[in-house]
């Protein structure tokens, strides 16, 4: 077993930290200019100059609506930065309708919109000045079934994020390999960079996916159900690449599989019918769950 | 309780009735010969295009124009150079003009309009035109550029009726393509934290590629065999002429004006640039396939 990814010095973490505050302070996750340099130093000033580089995320009263229909009726939860929360739930609960509101993805289907609000640490990532594209840069997402981009290679799937980004980059060889590292899928494909992404088996083509997702270097990801395509072995390793991340990001995981978020969460919230009902610590959540409705969810009475 | 079955109970219930492996028979029959019925004309069309046009090809039919001499001696006609280089250019023209405003529209309405009340009206109005009868777009072109403006005819008019027919062929036939890719790639995209007309420009068009090309091929082939646009837009001369701006031969209203002639060795010039006609378009199929073969990666 590969370590993580070689944990330098101290020095290295902080100035590693620091040129990123200088890159947010650049950039700004804000649209305009004039708020950028202001609150985004703000946002990250706030954030503890160490080794975690996750984000803590802030649901408070969030809502969502398809046209009239609303899978989301107002939910208030916080996911630790460095945590892996893990959201159970019966299918149609909205768990996935909820993760797409953290990164705005839920407003890309027509009809579709949220309200409340959501605090990247303590940016409301709903601010009307607030760059959509700045946010789920920050915030990466793993889907359901892996979806490499089929007229790419390995090596541009993982470059894709920071190609699309539109600046240039520096070293991508670079970034490219210590994302694929971070996967846990370098040793395996090192030698074949240029062989099409959609050639890889199920079960590398979603380590891929998450290496895409990394090479962007967000402070959260999200994943819906990443495992629910794969076999078990497959599925262990993503397991156990999470296990390794969340020193890096902070984790909220959707899954239908209990025996999983009882696996990789610190902490897991249970939904149902649009509203979360409980969360707290996973052993809490399924050995001494204080609501009624969760304790009949985790021990199979429905869902 | 029923008791075990014997062979002969098993036999009835599971296997082939006559009565189904009969209509299975029929059936197959059926589409396959729907299928040959097809093929025949078809295959005459070649055939024909084959032995008639063959004949009339020369070196010479493809580098002198058709000014001959019609009347004393056959050998002295002509060729068909003016009108190649005719079509190549009023078509050329008219993709430059057609294919990407069309892929823009498509892109539009795959990308941005949706299901919006504009983007249906616009999806409307393209099936509309895909069904006008070409001549229309040549009058249209004859009475608002050539009546409308008293000047005469000119190969860009051509070009412009060409372009007008090519609009919607491109358009729906890219739309539908681009419809077709996954919306998860545009999703794990956007999730990457990708402008949107980039995701457009690196994610979505690369991967439709391959069936935008057939799309715009079908195009090309359809504009390059109409005759009706070009016969009062653009015809009417047969020396060659490279610019666009004055009359222009073409192989369609070549072939048209040639068949009806009287001289056999006339009418068989139409069948050698008929020949000519569907060779390039085979050729810039071959051509086109073979860009779209290698752009595509998986």
């Amino acid at each position: 077993m590969r370590s993580p990814r070689p944990t330098s010095s101290v020095a290295d973490i902080e100035r590693d930290s620091r040129s990123k505050v200088d890159e947010q302070a650049r950039d700004g996750l804000h649209a305009s200019d004039a708020p950028a340099s202001a609150e985004g130093t703000t946002a990250t000033a706030t954030r503890p100059v160490q080794a975690e580089r996750g984000l803590s995320v802030r649901l408070e009263q969030l809502r969502a609506f398809y046209g009239s229909t609303e899978p989301i009726k107002g939910i208030d939860l916080e996911f630790r930065a460095n945590e892996v929360t893990a959201i159970i739930g019966p299918s149609g609960c909205g768990k996935s309708t909820m993760i797409r509101c953290i990164n705005r993805m839920h407003e890309e289907i027509p009809g579709a919109r949220a309200e409340g609000r959501v605090l990247l640490d303590d940016l409301d990532v709903y601010d009307p000045t607030v760059d959509v594209v700045a946010v789920r840069r920050a915030i990466g997402m793993v889907f359901q079934k892996p979806n490499p981009f089929p007229t790419m290679s390995i090596f541009d799937n993982v470059a894709a994020g920071l190609r699309l980004s539109g600046r240039r980059q520096r070293d991508l060889q670079g970034k490219v390999e210590s994302a694929l590292r971070s996967a846990g899928l370098w040793d395996e494909v090192s030698e074949r960079l240029g062989d099409p992404g959609a050639g890889l088996s199920g079960g590398q083509q979603q380590r891929l996916c998450i290496a895409r997702s990394l090479a962007v270097d967000p402070e959260v990801i999200l994943m819906d159900e990443p495992c629910s395509a794969l076999d078990p072995i497959a599925t262990l390793k993503i397991e156990e690449l999470i296990d390794r991340l969340k020193q890096r990001v902070t984790i909220v995981i959707v899954t239908h599989n209990m025996q999983q978020a009882a696996r990789v969460a610190d902490r897991t919230a249970f939904m149902l019918d649009g509203r979360l009902i409980e969360v707290g610590p996973t052993q809490e959540i399924f050995t001494r769950p204080a609501d009624p409705r969760t304790e009949e969810y985790v021990t199979g009475k429905f869902g | 309780m029923s008791a075990r079955p014997t062979s002969g109970e098993r036999l009835a219930r599971f296997a082939v009735s006559p009565a189904r492996r009969r209509k299975d028979t029929f059936a197959r029959m059926a589409i396959l010969t729907a299928t040959v019925i097809a093929l025949i004309p078809l295959m005459l069309i070649i055939y024909y295009l084959l032995r008639k046009g063959l004949g009339s090809w020369s070196t010479s039919f493809f580098t002198t124009d058709p000014t001959g001499n019609t009347f004393f001696k056959s050998s002295s006609i002509g060729g068909i150079k003016s009108a190649i280089l005719g079509t190549i250019e009023i078509v050329a023209l008219a993709s430059v003009i057609a294919i990407p405003v069309g892929l823009g529209v498509a892109v539009w309405l795959v990308e941005y309009g949706k299901d919006s009340r504009f983007a249906q009206t616009v999806r409307f109005f393209v099936d509309v035109l895909t069904g006008v009868p070409s001549i229309l777009f040549g009058l249209f072109i004859y009475i608002v550029l050539i009546v409308g403006t008293g000047s005469s005819y000119a190969g860009y008019k051509g070009s412009l009726a060409l372009a007008l027919l090519m609009l919607p062929v491109v358009t729906r036939a890219t739309e539908v393509i681009l419809a077709l890719v996954p919306g998860a790639l545009r999703e794990s995209a956007l999730a990457l934290g990708a402008p949107r007309w980039r995701v457009i420009l690196r994610v979505v068009l690369p991967t439709a590629l391959p069936g935008m090309v057939t799309g715009v091929l079908l195009a090309i082939a359809r504009a390059a065999g109409e005759t009706a646009p070009l016969l009062f837009t653009a015809a009417a001369t047969l020396k060659t002429n490279f610019n666009l701006g004055q009359f222009m031969n073409s192989l369609p209203v070549q072939i048209y004006s040639d068949v009806t002639s009287p001289t056999t060795a006339v009418v068989n010039r139409a069948w050698g640039a008929a020949l000519a006609l569907v060779t390039m378009i085979l050729l810039l199929n071959v051509i086109a396939r073979l860009i779209s073969r290698r752009s595509r990666l998986a």
